[in-house]
């Protein structure tokens, strides 16, 4: 009886979670009648791939595929070069300013976005990067370098010593003991470091919303929001495609997600939970 | 734990770390390495911007005939290269490129058309921050009829004739006496209503008072929500948005409660806010606050409504083959007033080429070319005497009611406004959201008219 | 001394990245506030002192848009928790089956909040929603409910997706906390005859102290900044707007970049408040 409930309990959270991704999925499969079918059904009869097919002979979305996984890639890997770096020096070395500086980056990682909207709007006019993917990958880097640095910083912390000294008595210089020692032992933490960075810049919003102007520079979260805003050239709000595109957008992340999920879990807590 | 040890560590190296060549390195290595990760960023961006030539997403529509040539063709400009804002993606694409051939045909003038945000508030965002960096790069755009007053000082001023087209339009596009914006097709509010169920219900034609349609609707809700629980008397646009401006403007001039600026808090305006409110729940769904047009076309083209107020364009997909409601809807004048929506033809004051960008905007909105678009597209000319054309008239039976439309058309204040007409515009509609939310009318519209009013004041 | 200046020119691209995207965009932001500048205008700009801040404070729509950011992030928050500590109790227990639930609870955390926004829309549809089928067919419902409009459930509707997309990430973090907690506390307990209540009041709680708090202090900071959800869900509907869409309707939708970078500082300065609390708890701990 306890264990029943227990695992009722457990189909209970499953369900809960993964019901509306699931749901999601089903209607990206329905043809279009059954979509806009009443009573709804919860699995489709005749289902089809149009929706995909749709989706993916849509230039204008897999424009912004291509966009979203060019700003990320950039992002992420701006941040964990610079991040890396100042997390070598955080994380192994001791100097005034030391601790000042981890204050600041921390505090950074809860860095409110929309607070410098308008002074970052200002400035991607100023240097021309207008309508311009750099702008994102620049302006991305509000986030993800904080945060690179943080999670960076723990993990050179964890290192033993030994091997640093023992480079530097092989007359290696410090930027040879990072390229050379530290960064491949530190390979997974950059791995997961760097998913959880580009989850992040393919999750923006708010930047993408305000700082790009055509449809050919949207990323997808923008893309997807405008999905909804078509208007005059279907016969109905086209819900079928938009969680086709959704789940095309999603599935690589999810998959990626669940494969690495142990050491996401651990580097998501990681800069947390240690503090 | 860890940072003590690399703090014992630190110390010991400290003598090391004196010997100059420790040093001497590291600056050159740092700067290798940030560089080399910069030029992978610079590889990445040249990879996407090698993809960016997309192809041009597909279009459904298919064009019969071919668009008119130009009517005196002047080929003076021949070989310079206009940019252009035209149709956005989707259903007018075809007819966008169909004319672009033409006219690049005729006049020898290259045009790279760069189709306009998909919703026209990122549209507007978008020319602003054009005109704000005083581009060159767009010669012509299209702009919306509530734009030119906010637009003005970034547009040329248009030495066409308006002679022929429909004032209210011609009003709206001037701004200090000059004409900015040439007007191309408009939009109008318009009721739809079903004509089967009208006749079971015992109706001779459709209402033309406010009362009449809330009567209508609720009698024929009455009679229909036992066979459909999901059917409803009257849907129209109540999202937050610029569409409830034209839908609550409608009902306010309808109702002889004055202009949208100076009397929102009259009481002829209160009660036609409230009365509004008052369809919330009974011949309106509970959901038509969070309608746009195209959750609207939903429900009546699904056969869930008795009356619709949308734009022309809904008579054509309604009587597409495979719609519920083929052949069982017509169109009328709304009771009253009917807002005036539209685009319009425009060349920037920062054009390098503004002769020939004028000649684009020439070709757009004359007569054979607009009538062409209302044969091919069904869109609605702005020159009143097509209307009587036989061979449109046949296409759309509609339009033989929209000279009576016309008559009762009204634009939004957006001439009067300025650049202050979205500020404007969300203050009027954020105010009747509230009263259709159940907030009180008196003081939710008395706080709109401050709150213009101080807007306004110079 | 050498290693210190090293240090720094380690930082130095850091630093430079954050000045130009934090530190002078903020300061930007701050002297905008103190003038009426607009975008696309010609209009001269004027120093107006305090005034944008003035206006701010009679202004009804500020106090509506803080109150429901308020809300929001107090009932999204207390709802994520308990739920979040509900699952993390559960993943922590053993089972069979337990990689493949923590695989499920990390669905919703991946999935872009614009995206679950519009699945969650989707399933509110007044005509065509799952949500109101399945209501209507368990009896729940009498009459199909339009969840995201109608005012008496927009405000649930809207912190259910939150909470649908948040609440994994705080199960994580205190399952984290969880798994730090050595087991044979439980063990010695368990002689001394706590029954498994006891034992999570007595043992647990205080045990997960840490972790619950800066759990909480990250959640309700995120939901001060809440804006992907509102603006997708609900755009700029009257009394639904939180200050982050209240913030960028004002900056980029009216072009009012004075009164909107006004607000922006106010958003910071609520924020930076709870940071700075959150650092006097705990600190940088070495």
């Amino acid at each position: 009886m306890k264990r029943l409930s227990f695992y009722a309990l457990l189909t209970l959270i499953i369900g809960y979670t993964v019901f509306p991704y699931y749901w999601a999925f089903v209607s990206s499969i329905k043809p279009s009648s059954e979509i806009f079918a009443t009573p709804v059904g919860l699995w489709p009869h005749s289902p089809t791939l149009e929706n995909y097919r749709l989706v993916l002979s849509n230039a204008g979305f897999l424009q912004a595929l291509v966009n979203s996984a060019a700003v990320c890639l950039a992002s992420v890997t701006m941040a964990l070069t610079f991040g890396s770096l100042a997390a070598y020096a955080l994380g192994r070395f001791q100097f005034r300013g030391r601790t000042a500086t981890l204050y600041l980056v921390l505090s950074m990682t809860m860095f409110p976005q929309i607070a410098v909207l308008g002074g970052l709007y200002a400035i991607i006019n100023q240097i021309g990067l207008f309508n311009r993917l750099p702008a994102l990958m620049l302006s991305y880097l509000l986030f993800t370098l904080p945060f690179t640095v943080w999670v960076l910083t723990n993990f050179f912390k964890q290192l033993p010593g030994e091997l640093e000294e023992a480079a530097i008595v092989d007359g290696a210089t410090p930027m040879q003991t990072y390229r050379l020692v530290l960064l491949p032992l530190l390979s997974p933490a950059l791995v997961t470091t760097g998913l959880l960075a580009f989850i992040q810049c393919w999750n923006e919003f708010l930047y993408a919303l305000s700082f790009m102007q055509t449809p050919d520079r949207y990323t997808v979260t923008r893309a997807i929001f405008s999905f909804a805003g078509v208007t005059g050239s279907g016969y109905e709000i086209p819900w079928g495609q938009m969680m086709a595109a959704t789940i095309l957008v999603t599935l690589p992340l999810l998959v990626l997600v669940l494969i690495l999920q142990n050491r996401i879990i651990a580097g998501l807590t990681g800069g947390a939970v240690k503090g | 734990m860890g940072t003590s040890l690399a703090c014992a560590h630190t110390r010991k190296l400290a003598p090391l770390a004196e010997q100059a060549q420790y040093l001497a390195l590291p600056r050159v290595e740092l700067t290798v390495f940030v560089v080399r990760a910069l030029l992978w960023v610079g590889f990445i961006v040249f990879l996407a911007n090698l993809t960016v030539p997309a192809p041009p997403p597909s279009t459904s529509a298919t064009l019969r005939t071919t668009p008119p040539p130009v009517p005196r063709p002047d080929r003076r400009w021949a070989g310079t290269t206009l940019t252009y804002y035209g149709e956005r993606p989707g259903f007018g694409m075809a007819f966008e490129r169909a004319l672009l051939r033409q006219f690049e045909q005729d006049t020898g003038i290259r045009v790279n058309y760069i189709p306009r945000p998909l919703s026209a508030s990122e549209c507007y965002a978008s020319y602003q921050r054009v005109f704000q960096a005083r581009s060159p790069d767009v010669d012509v755009m299209m702009v919306d009829v509530v734009w030119p007053g906010a637009l003005a000082p970034h547009l040329v001023p248009l030495s066409l004739s308006t002679e022929g087209f429909l004032p209210q339009l011609v009003e709206n596009s001037m701004v200090d006496g000059k004409l900015v914006a040439m007007p191309g097709y408009l939009g109008a509010g318009l009721l739809y209503y079903r004509t089967d169920l009208l006749q079971r219900y015992g109706y001779e034609g459709p209402p033309r008072s406010f009362d009449e349609l809330e009567q209508m609707a609720k009698s024929i809700q009455a009679g229909e929500k036992p066979v459909n629980p999901r059917f409803v008397g009257f849907v129209w646009q109540g999202y937050t948005y610029e569409g409830l401006t034209c839908n609550a403007l409608e009902w306010q001039v309808s109702q002889g409660g004055g202009q949208m600026l100076d009397q929102v808090d009259s009481p002829e305006a209160l009660r036609a806010f409230s009365r509004a409110a008052g369809w919330i729940g009974t011949i309106s769904p509970a959901g038509v606050t969070g309608y746009q047009e195209e959750d609207v076309r939903n429900v009546f083209e699904g056969g869930n409504a008795a009356f619709m107020r949308h734009w022309p364009y809904c008579y054509a997909s309604g009587n597409a083959p495979g719609s519920p409601v083929k052949g069982r809807f017509e169109v009328a004048p709304l009771p009253g007033a009917s807002v005036l929506g539209g685009w319009e033809w425009a060349v920037s004051a920062y054009s390098r080429h503004p002769q020939a960008a004028e000649q684009l905007v020439a070709y757009q909105t004359c007569l054979p070319v607009q009538r062409w678009r209302a044969v091919e597209g069904a869109f609605l000319p702005t020159r009143p005497e097509l209307y009587k054309d036989p061979e449109l008239l046949e296409r759309m039976p509609f339009c033989a009611i929209m000279p009576e439309v016309f008559r009762q058309a009204i634009t939004r204040p957006s001439t009067r406004c300025r650049d202050l007409y979205n500020e404007a515009s969300s203050i009027y509609f954020q105010g009747v959201a509230t009263v259709l939310q159940g907030g009180d009318p008196a003081a939710s519209m008395g706080r709109v008219r401050r709150d213009l009013s101080e807007l306004m004041q110079p | 001394m050498e290693r210190r200046r090293l240090a720094w020119l380690l930082l130095a691209p850091t630093l430079l990245v954050l000045a130009v995207v934090a530190f002078y965009p903020l300061a930007q932001t701050l002297a905008y506030s103190f003038t009426d500048a607009r975008l696309g205008s010609s209009r001269p700009v004027h120093f107006v002192g305090l005034r944008n801040y003035f206006d701010l404070l009679v202004d009804p729509r500020f106090y509506s848009s803080l109150s429901l950011t308020v809300r929001f992030a107090t009932v999204t928050v207390v709802f994520e928790f308990t739920l979040g500590l509900i699952i993390a109790l559960v993943i922590n227990s053993q089972f069979r089956g337990r990689g493949l639930m923590r695989a499920a609870v990390l669905v919703p955390w991946a999935i872009p909040t614009v995206m679950s926004t519009q699945m969650w829309k989707w399933m509110y549809h007044d005509v065509f929603g799952v949500l109101n089928d399945l209501g209507l067919r368990c009896g729940l419902l009498a009459a199909p409910v339009a969840w995201a409009a109608d005012p008496a459930y927009l405000f649930p509707a809207l912190c259910a997706v939150d909470i649908w997309k948040t609440t994994p990430f705080i199960a994580l973090m205190l399952l984290a906390g969880l798994q730090v907690i050595p087991a044979d506390i439980y063990e010695a307990a368990d002689i001394d005859g706590a029954s498994p209540l006891q034992q999570f009041w007595a043992l647990t709680l205080p045990l997960l102290r840490p972790a619950i708090v800066v759990t909480l202090i990250f959640r309700t900071l995120d939901a001060l900044r809440a804006f992907d959800i509102f603006y997708v869900m609900v755009g700029n509907r009257p009394h639904y707007q939180t200050l982050a869409v209240f913030n960028q309707q004002v900056l980029v939708e009216f072009s009012r970049v004075g009164p909107g970078s006004a607000i922006s500082v106010v958003i910071f300065l609520l924020i930076a408040f709870f940071v700075f609390v959150y650092m006097r708890l705990f600190g940088v701990r070495e």
